[in-house]
């Protein structure tokens, strides 16, 4: 052991009280998503004394998998609140305890008493971000700004028009087009109808936020779907584009850190959960471009400029916003046939 | 005794084999056999997931027409892109072979090899930004040319044509050499003598002679061509769906392991039959 070490070790001790050793916390989350910021990562070892390790997954379906074939390798999981329930179905995550994480008093009771977040009747993920999937429209190709998912539609941005190549978002995007709830989709066929109508107007699918923001620089697009919080990184690096929640409605998402239970840490894995909802923690990262909080405190703490707080916290959007359920296998099956024969079609 | 010479010959050649067999096995058959091995299951077997053998993976093909759709959309990419290659590259390799001599053959040589050098993803960003709207192609035509021109074939199906030609020409341009290389002059010189035109020796004499190295190259082209994905994917954009694309999405974004290899076996068989139907032709153009 190096002196740097013992000295973090005998702070930690110190500023928590509890930590009797400097832990190496493993984080499985999306890559460049907040919990992997050096400057957030430094912070958390100089006043814990426990490092943390990074590893990614690129699809929820990955996530699952890697928890269920590494048990013991992981110590916090970011979970989309839509699979929560299936990975506690499946005994791949345990409960949180709400009594070590002090900053979940300034989280919300609508979030935290989420109900797939509490799947099996216990807070298994820690509220986080929440944001939307909507709309952006280049501001140098449409004059005024639309109030309507129409614009999709509008045969004058025809060529000029994109959505991700995903199925589910396909589908519950036109779900809020037909005036359907996103969760229980009643009339496929005119999912199917909208869809098939929107493909000409199409100039390419995006995959990535990369992807997305290349498009718009080049003037490709004038209207694309899009999530908010890559909308305010994009607007952040001064590109053209305005963020919109049509009056149709648009897809919630909500994001929550569990702690997998296989995991041998789980007394450093709470204290990182708590440093991700620390508005100190939130404030910075928003200023890089972040999604949501989910902690009130966090929310208020930020500029009144700031896109999170400008767009997203008008309630009037908020009640707006449908927040996607868990969808079954046998539904994901018939979204993703249904919009892989529109893609074939072409 | 001749036995004895018999067997000892067989081991030899055995011994001689034998490293390339073992490659073969590892690097081609256990791969190949671990994939046809999921192709028959319910769900990726990782950790405490259920899973069972099953040929649904399979009948998921002919449920729907969205498969074999897609796969008739790739087989007319594979070709049209071949054709076009055929037609670009086989008087590229005559000219190498028969008019240029000396060093600057060398440096063609070089030029017709250098794209495989880069990395083929970097070769299909760059098409993307000389094919786009407003990008090189059209600058560059706007410049040189007396009147405007609108030039945006990117996110359309010449574009991916136009990818994949250039991907992949190398290949029939070097086949299509080395036949040609061995075409003896004079056999050209007979034929000219004999006051056959140039439309006849090409007929006649260097086509049928350098036809196991066109054919060569045009399998060589079609078959990687029908499974492509990258290519569409980025050049294609709203068009850009076929087969190949399908199976990646398996693979990556749904993570439906067993379909992604069953539509792969699939592909792998249509092939293989397609390629059977046209041996007695490729046969005979050998001998």
């Amino acid at each position: 052991m190096n002196k740097p070490i013992i000295l973090a070790a005998t702070l930690a001790i110190s500023a928590t009280g509890t930590a009797v050793l400097a832990d190496e916390i493993r984080v499985l989350n999306w890559q460049g998503y907040g919990t992997d910021l050096g400057w957030a990562v430094d912070a958390f070892s100089k006043s814990t004394g426990h490092t943390v390790i990074h590893e990614y997954f690129n699809s929820e379906q990955e996530m699952l998998t890697k928890l269920r074939t590494n048990p013991g390798a992981y110590d916090v999981v970011l979970i989309n609140a839509a699979f929560t329930p299936q990975a506690q179905g499946e005994g791949l995550i345990g409960p949180v305890d709400a009594a070590s994480i002090a900053n979940l008093a300034d989280v919300p009771e609508n979030l935290k008493g989420n109900e797939d977040l509490n799947a099996g009747g216990a807070l298994h993920g820690v509220p986080w971000t929440w944001g939307l999937t909507s709309f952006a429209v280049n501001t140098n190709e449409v004059d005024e700004l639309p109030t309507s998912i129409e614009v999709f539609w509008d045969t004058a941005h025809e060529g000029k028009v994109s959505i991700r190549d995903d199925a589910l978002e396909a589908v519950q995007f036109a779900a809020i087009a037909t005036g359907q709830d996103i969760n229980n989709i009643t009339d496929l066929d005119a999912i199917e109808a909208k869809l098939s109508d929107l493909m000409p107007q199409i100039k390419t699918y995006w995959g990535s936020e990369n992807d997305w923001n290349q498009f718009m620089a080049a003037g490709d697009l004038d209207v694309a779907t899009f999530w908010s919080g890559s909308a305010s990184r994009s607007m952040a690096a001064g590109l053209p584009v305005q963020f919109i929640v049509p009056q149709e409605g648009a897809i919630g998402w909500l994001d929550g850190l569990s702690i997998p239970s296989s995991s041998t840490k789980k007394e450093a894995a709470h204290q990182f959960i708590n440093w991700m909802i620390d508005p100190e923690f939130y404030v910075k990262w928003a200023a890089e471009g972040a999604p949501a909080s989910a902690n009130a405190k966090a929310a208020a703490a930020l500029p009144d400029d700031a896109f999170n707080k400008r767009v997203l916290g008008d309630p009037e959007v908020v009640a707006r916003v449908q927040f996607q359920r868990p969808v079954s296998d046998e539904n994901r099956e018939k979204y993703l046939e249904l919009w892989q024969s529109l893609k074939a079609a072409q | 005794m001749s036995t004895v010479l018999a067997n000892q010959e067989r081991l030899r050649i055995f011994g001689l084999l034998s490293p390339a067999y073992l490659w073969l096995t590892v690097a081609i058959f256990l791969p190949l056999s671990a994939m046809l091995y999921f192709s028959f299951l319910s769900e990726v077997p990782f950790g405490d997931a259920e899973w069972s053998h099953t040929t649904e993976n399979y009948e998921a093909f002919f449920q729907t027409s969205t498969y074999a759709i897609l796969l008739w959309k790739s087989i007319r990419l594979g070709l049209i892109v071949t054709l076009v290659s055929v037609l670009v590259g086989f008087p590229c390799a005559y000219v190498l072979a028969k008019v240029i001599k000396g060093r600057s053959r060398e440096a063609l040589f070089l030029l017709v090899i250098l794209p495989f050098w880069s990395n083929s993803l970097v070769r299909i960003f760059s098409w993307a930004i000389v094919l786009r709207g407003n990008g090189v192609l059209e600058i560059g035509l706007n410049a040189v040319l007396p009147f405007e021109v609108d030039v945006n074939l990117m996110f359309s199906t010449p574009a991916i044509v136009i990818g994949l030609v250039h991907s992949y020409l190398p290949y029939i341009i070097l086949t299509s050499y080395l036949a040609l290389q061995a075409i003896d002059d004079n056999l050209i010189d007979a034929a000219r003598s004999m006051s056959a035109n140039k439309l006849t020796i090409l007929w006649r004499i260097i086509l049928p002679l350098s036809l196991p190295g066109l054919l060569a190259g045009a399998v060589l082209i079609f078959v990687p061509v029908v499974g492509s994905f990258m290519e569409p994917r980025i050049l294609g954009g709203r068009v850009g769906t076929y087969f190949g694309t399908v199976i990646e999405d398996q693979f990556v974004a749904v993570y439906n392991w067993p379909l992604g290899a069953a539509l792969s076996f699939i592909l792998l068989a249509v092939v293989l039959l397609i390629l059977a139907v046209a041996s007695p032709v490729l046969r005979r153009a050998q001998t």
